[in-house]
């Protein structure tokens, strides 16, 4: 059965290390739904977030090949209700709506913020769910959405244990042999 | 300590040298001229072949690794140098083989401009290689070769390659070498856990009919007399995968044979009616499951392997044990019983004759006056005891030699299983001599698979290879004939094969040749070929249509396979 998983991959920063840990899926004949990179809490490290929907064995066997890697520290895999998670979006519109009443009032429903405020456009971030961002961008339409940018996931996991921990678990590992 | 500037060619010699690779494989070109320029001072204690394709170069560092139990290295250039190593790196990933390549690459500058033999090589062998990188400057170049030797033979050994661009080639850097041992990312020594041995253990020790199948992780963990010693306590039968092969001596009584598609009756029927499968530094490989929904289904699974990312891919393990196949076997050998299983080998041994009964008939019936392959095969491992070091190409040639030469030596036996890939025998046996220099080196081709990559015959003859070549030529790309012939309807799409006349293409390199017809000359050909001094080349006509038997047809379960 098909699910959406929240994969989480620890790598070294490493030139090429996005191709890496991409072509393994690519390998399987799977599609990234969506795929954020940023350094993580431990200096150095960095952590992809990565969005796909497919089966259980499929992702399971994935994290495997993905810690397989040699830069690669350790892979995760979450469901969705493993996950806290958030994604975010930019919205440029031409700021002579503003003066439309009801733009103000889809801003203000969809608690979201204005960024900037140039004399022929502004820009709109909201943070939340997919959901959330694509109704706000719906929403906004009838006035004209000049420019949409939307992020990846980022997501934090419910467990409790820290990344950080795993690593010196693992360090520890490489010395003791 | 004060250090004196040398130049990154040089750094890559002096690091050579510091990991003891005395041997390299390779091709000059002109973004690998500094380091060749730099070997040509090391040409008293490094001994460089050069082969007559980069492709022939790999396979010949395959087949070095593969005897010699050591990392290959190979010299490539930039460009077509490098794209040249790309099947034999993808075959050396697949069959967990440790190489180190070095490829020249375009001065840092003219990186991305397409410029002369450019070409993105760290890309294109990402995904066929364990590890590779890209260095721009001479001072990278020590660490990155320390990395590359310390990936390549740790854990799951496989191949790496480092692109050096020509201005870190020339680049001046100081120079201290200093051994890998450590990537913090990298975990190559699994800790065996205690648990999971014992939990291994009990099913073993309460076995009925317990069955262990091993795989070329035995040899490539050193683990043959680890095996050997928890084989005869445990009297458990013992059966191979095609790049197991000698990794348990198969005169042993134990042996019961050879896996898979086209291995033994025996081995196959009976996985699915053990009552506890062990499997040893081997991965459920298609050839060997055949229909996975079908295997071994009624039998408790125990694997071992040290690649964490096999465990349970194919084949759900009631115990995984991550380890290494030394480490584990020491520690089961004093966890089990001393056992015999007697009655349950006695079924392997009547398998095996109706087997030997059913191919010998159909043998009188289909070919009784040409030349067969396995007559050819079992007359050389008769005559050499099953103790050369013989190495095959893809198809027909290799099943029958897997099925009839009987390896009884450890790291004798050097094929492309994983990959397959023709053309792979000739230039992996001219470096399995490199590698076994002291041991018989026998190639046994097809005629398809030889005109691949015959230009290696001129490696031999520069080189002075003491190899012995034998080509099985039937006239055919035989396996895929076979196929065509049984799911195909007998339309035999450009497989019949015309050959030019090898006796004379091995004497224009000047390597002694013969070709054998007649089965009354087989055995002193052979003998003759063996106890001559230098390379020599036997041409053997075989049967044109011979088949290879026992088979496993696609989609069937290793139950169903087929003796006719």
């Amino acid at each position: 059965m098909e699910k959406t998983y929240t994969v989480s991959v620890f790598t070294e920063n490493s030139i090429g290390m996005m191709n890496r840990v991409t072509i393994i899926f690519t390998r399987r004949h799977l599609n990234i739904d969506s795929i954020t990179a940023s350094e993580s809490e431990v200096k150095g490290v960095f952590r992809y977030t990565i969005v796909l929907r497919t089966s259980r064995a499929q992702v399971d066997k994935v994290i495997g090949q993905l810690e397989k890697l040699i830069d690669v520290f350790k892979a995760f895999v979450h469901e969705e209700w493993e996950v806290v998670h958030q994604e975010i979006a930019l919205y440029k519109i031409k700021t002579e709506t503003l003066t439309n009443g009801d733009v103000e009032k889809v801003i203000r429903q969809h608690h979201a913020r204005i960024l900037t405020v140039d004399s022929k456009f502004m820009v709109i971030e909201k943070t939340g769910h997919v959901e959330e961002t694509q109704l706000l961008f719906e929403n906004l339409k009838p006035y004209g959405v000049l420019e949409f940018a939307r992020s990846g996931r980022v997501a934090v996991t419910k467990p409790m244990k820290e990344f950080s921990t795993y690593l010196k678990e693992l360090e520890e590992l490489n010395h003791k042999i | 300590m004060k250090t004196t500037k040398i130049t990154g060619a040089q750094a890559v010699m002096k690091s050579l040298v510091a990991e003891q690779a005395n041997t390299i494989f390779g091709y000059p070109g002109g973004a690998i001229m500094p380091i060749y320029d730099a070997l040509y001072d090391y040409k008293e204690s490094v001994n460089h072949i050069l082969t007559r394709h980069e492709q022939g170069s790999i396979h010949a560092a395959q087949g070095y690794a593969r005897t010699s139990g050591k990392t290959g290295v190979v010299f490539a250039t930039s460009g077509p140098g490098a794209t040249n190593l790309i099947t034999g790196l993808a075959d050396a990933m697949i069959d967990s083989t440790p190489l180190v390549c070095i490829t020249g690459q375009v001065a840092s500058h003219l990186l991305g401009t397409d410029a002369f033999q450019e070409t993105d090589v760290v890309g294109i062998s990402m995904p066929i290689t364990k590890w590779n990188i890209q260095v721009t400057k001479a001072n990278d170049i020590p660490a990155a070769i320390a990395k590359a030797f310390y990936i390549a033979q740790s854990g799951r050994p496989g191949p790496v390659l480092i692109d050096i661009t020509k201005d870190a080639q020339f680049g001046l850097t100081d120079f201290e070498y200093e051994k890998c041992s450590n990537i913090r990312s990298y975990y190559p020594k699994p800790k065996l856990k205690k648990s999971s041995a014992e939990d291994a253990a009990k099913l073993i020790n309460e076995a009925k009919k317990p069955y262990l199948l091993i795989g070329q992780g035995i040899m490539l963990s050193n683990a043959e007399k680890e095996l050997l010693e928890f084989v005869e306590k445990s009297g458990i039968p013992v059966a191979s995968t095609l790049l197991g092969l000698g990794a348990f001596p198969q005169n042993h009584s134990q042996y019961v044979g050879y896996l898979g598609m086209h291995g033994d009756y025996a081995p196959n029927i009976k996985t699915n009616e053990c009552d506890v499968l062990i499997a040893i530094g081997m991965r459920f490989d298609d050839r060997v499951t055949g229909d996975v929904s079908r295997y071994a289904t009624q039998a408790k699974v125990v694997h071992i392997d040290i690649d964490a990312s096999e465990l349970n891919k194919i084949i759900k393990a009631d115990v995984a044990v991550h380890a290494d196949a030394k480490e584990a076997l020491k520690v089961l050998t004093q966890l089990v019983t001393t056992k015999q299983h007697t009655a349950w080998l006695q079924e392997f041994k009547d398998a095996k004759k109706v087997e030997l009964e059913t191919l010998q008939s159909s043998a009188k019936e289909l070919y009784s006056d040409e030349l067969k392959m396995d007559e050819v095969i079992k007359m050389l491992s008769e005559i050499t005891n099953g103790e050369a070091v013989v190495v095959t190409d893809v198809g027909q040639h290799q099943m029958m030699t897997a099925r009839y030469y009987q390896y009884n030596k450890t790291k004798s036996n050097v094929t492309s299983g994983g990959l397959g890939t023709m053309g792979f025998a000739l230039p992996a046996a001219i470096g399995a001599k490199f590698g076994a220099p002291q041991k018989p080196v026998v190639a046994i081709i097809g005629d398809g698979g030889f005109q691949m990559t015959l230009q290696e015959l001129g490696t031999i003859l520069q080189s002075e290879v003491d190899i012995k070549i034998i080509i099985l030529n039937n006239r055919f790309l035989g396996m895929v004939r076979q196929w065509q012939q049984l799911f195909f309807e007998k339309r035999y799409s450009f497989t019949e094969m015309i050959s030019p006349d090898f006796i004379a293409l091995s004497k224009a390199y000047s390597i002694e040749a013969k070709r054998l017809e007649v089965r009354a000359d087989l055995k002193e050909s052979l003998v003759e070929m063996l106890n001559y001094k230098g390379a020599y080349l036997l041409e053997v006509m075989v049967a044109k249509e011979e088949n290879v038997f026992p088979m496993m047809t696609t989609g069937a379960s290793v139950s169903e396979i087929r003796l006719n």
